[in-house]
């Protein structure tokens, strides 16, 4: 566990001396909000609707935080001799694999600020403050998945294959899990098949957890379900895992 | 002395290639090792392997008498990361730390910067080295654990003359205070230099394992070059082991004893001029040991003597 601290200490760390890199992640779902939400005011005048967008892009914002990061880090490092080196070290898979989560969830958790004050200043997105806190925590378990999703990818291609499929993977994330376009507006077969998906679990967990309500089971059950399967799916990628593979 | 490696019968694939072919060696405390062996020899892959990087594909690694891939085994082992691998972003004391770590008992960073003399550059990034100031770090961290054993790739390439010298006694110093040292290296004079027992391993398989003295003279070649028209009654020559064309147009022929040779070939009454006579340097040597097998005869040929 000290290991794993030492992990997200160095890879912290590491990123911050490259700025921009964090940067491009914090900015983008802000920007989502300002440009998407922010004008329409049928939604940033509605304090419900607002604030289901807001937690949506938050969603968003820590969806793509995850992918990018886990699977873009680990597929580029896999790729550079630092990482067979640190594999060479007394130091087990599960303590890096919690490295790599502290460290990326520390820069999801940043990239929600903007959004959250964005949307408490430009729209009728509120809530109490307790509701808002309890829901940054519910986010972060929400988003165990897809760290893992990320982790996998990362593990299982290279870095050049692993953009292209996180693309895919963000952006039918998104849509599917209602981030860019509330379920309300879905066909029926389309909702249903979007409560499978990770992305809605996540945006319905913390939409409960901020506005109260009702909690389908299947929000709860999918979020567990998705982690422990990507996990018994990432400690295999890990251990079969030897480095960059060339055929 | 303590068995620190030990693999029986380890055979390792890469699809189609067999980069490790039925190989078992003990590694003892004690004693510098120095693995030899021409690029894509299975040098690395047998690191690889004693590093818990890769896995057999058929028979067994032990490392201080447990699994390589369990990170526990790994606490007294101590490797180097490639000069370009160095996070650049990280100063050099952060990365000292940072690999210091993970040991229970690592040498502060100021003691190692010291031994390994890159004391002023702590507050560098690694980024900002140069290519020998790489090197020393990457050596060093091998050492940061105080490592029963350390595994050293290739520790001095790319180094000057004073900085390769400066590295060999740094070794040889962590070797005298309890670290067992096995070295690759392409430079045969850094094998000499450090090596006590010399493998070397040619198509996946250990050609040689014996001391270094024991192996320069097991394969105490002379070489004989010469001008003549007629090279292949030269090569028919009883004693000749190997030959190859020079690039002034002469051969050099690699021969047992130099003074049955000459004697041979002064009664056979070829024709030829220029002959000299000298000794074969180890890695000239351990190329003729690998020429045995038919498919490195070209490889042997063409690779360059220059060191």
């Amino acid at each position: 566990m000290a290991l794993a601290l030492t992990h997200t200490k160095y890879s912290l760390l590491e990123t911050m001396r490259v700025p921009i890199a964090v940067i491009g992640s914090v900015a983008f779902p802000a920007f989502a909000l300002l440009l998407f939400v922010v004008p329409q005011r049928a939604v940033a005048d509605n304090a419900e609707y607002a604030t289901q967008a807001v937690i949506s892009l938050s969603v968003f914002a820590v969806l793509s935080n995850s992918l990018f990061s886990f699977g873009l880090n680990i597929s580029e490092a896999r790729e550079k001799p630092w990482d067979p080196y640190l594999r060479t070290l007394p130091v087990t898979g599960m303590a890096r694999v919690l490295g790599y989560i502290f460290s990326i969830g520390l820069i999801g958790i940043a990239s929600l600020i903007p959004v959250v004050v964005i949307g408490g200043l430009l729209t009728e997105a509120n809530a109490p403050l307790w509701r808002v806190l309890a829901g940054v925590l519910a986010l972060a378990v929400a988003s165990i998945p897809f760290m893992l999703i990320g982790i996998s990818i990362g593990f299982s291609m290279s870095s050049k294959a692993a953009i292209a499929v996180v693309q895919v993977v963000m952006f039918g994330f998104a849509f599917a899990g209602g981030l860019f376009l509330p379920p309300m507006l879905f066909a029926p077969w389309l909702n249903t098949l979007s409560t499978f998906f990770p992305s809605r679990q996540a945006r319905e967990l913390v939409i409960w957890v901020v506005q109260g309500g009702e909690l389908a089971p299947w929000v709860w059950l999918g979020i567990l379900g998705w982690t422990v399967v990507m996990l018994v799916l990432t400690l295999f990628l890990f251990r079969r895992d030897e480095g960059r593979r060339f055929h | 002395m303590t068995t620190l490696v030990k693999l029986d019968h380890v055979t390792r694939r890469f699809g189609d290639i067999t980069a490790l072919d039925d190989v078992s060696l003990e590694i003892d405390s004690g004693r510098i090792v120095g693995l030899l062996g021409p690029n894509g020899a299975g040098k690395t892959t047998l690191l690889s392997l004693v590093q818990g990087l890769r896995r057999a594909s058929s028979g067994t690694v032990e490392l201080f008498g447990g699994s390589p891939a369990d990170a526990r085994t790994r606490r007294h082992l101590g490797c180097t990361p490639q000069e370009t691998a160095l996070p650049p972003t990280l100063r050099v004391g952060e990365v000292i730390d940072f690999v210091g770590a993970h040991f229970d008992n690592a040498v502060p960073r100021e003691e190692l910067a010291a031994e390994f003399g890159i004391s002023e550059l702590l507050k560098r990034q690694t980024g900002a080295l140069s290519g020998g100031q790489k090197r020393r770090l990457s050596v060093a961290l091998a050492f940061v654990g105080r490592p029963r054993l350390v595994l050293l790739d290739e520790p001095t390439t790319g180094l000057d003359v004073d900085g390769r010298r400066a590295l060999w006694a740094a070794v040889h110093r962590q070797q005298d205070a309890g670290a067992t040292v096995v070295v690759t290296s392409h430079y045969l004079e850094e094998i000499e230099a450090l090596a006590e027992r010399v493998i070397v391993i040619g198509q996946g398989r250990v050609l040689v394992d014996d001391d270094l003295s024991a192996v320069l003279d097991q394969v105490g070649l002379r070489l004989l070059r010469l001008t003549t028209p007629t090279p292949d009654r030269v090569r028919a020559l009883t004693g000749v082991v190997d030959s190859r064309p020079e690039h002034d147009g002469s051969f050099t022929f690699f021969v047992q004893d130099a003074d049955v040779a000459v004697a041979e070939l002064v009664r056979s009454g070829i024709q030829f001029s220029g002959l000299t006579v000298r000794g074969a340097t180890l890695e000239e040597a351990f190329l003729t040991l690998i020429a045995d097998s038919p498919k490195q005869n070209d490889a042997a040929g063409v690779s360059p003597r220059g060191i």
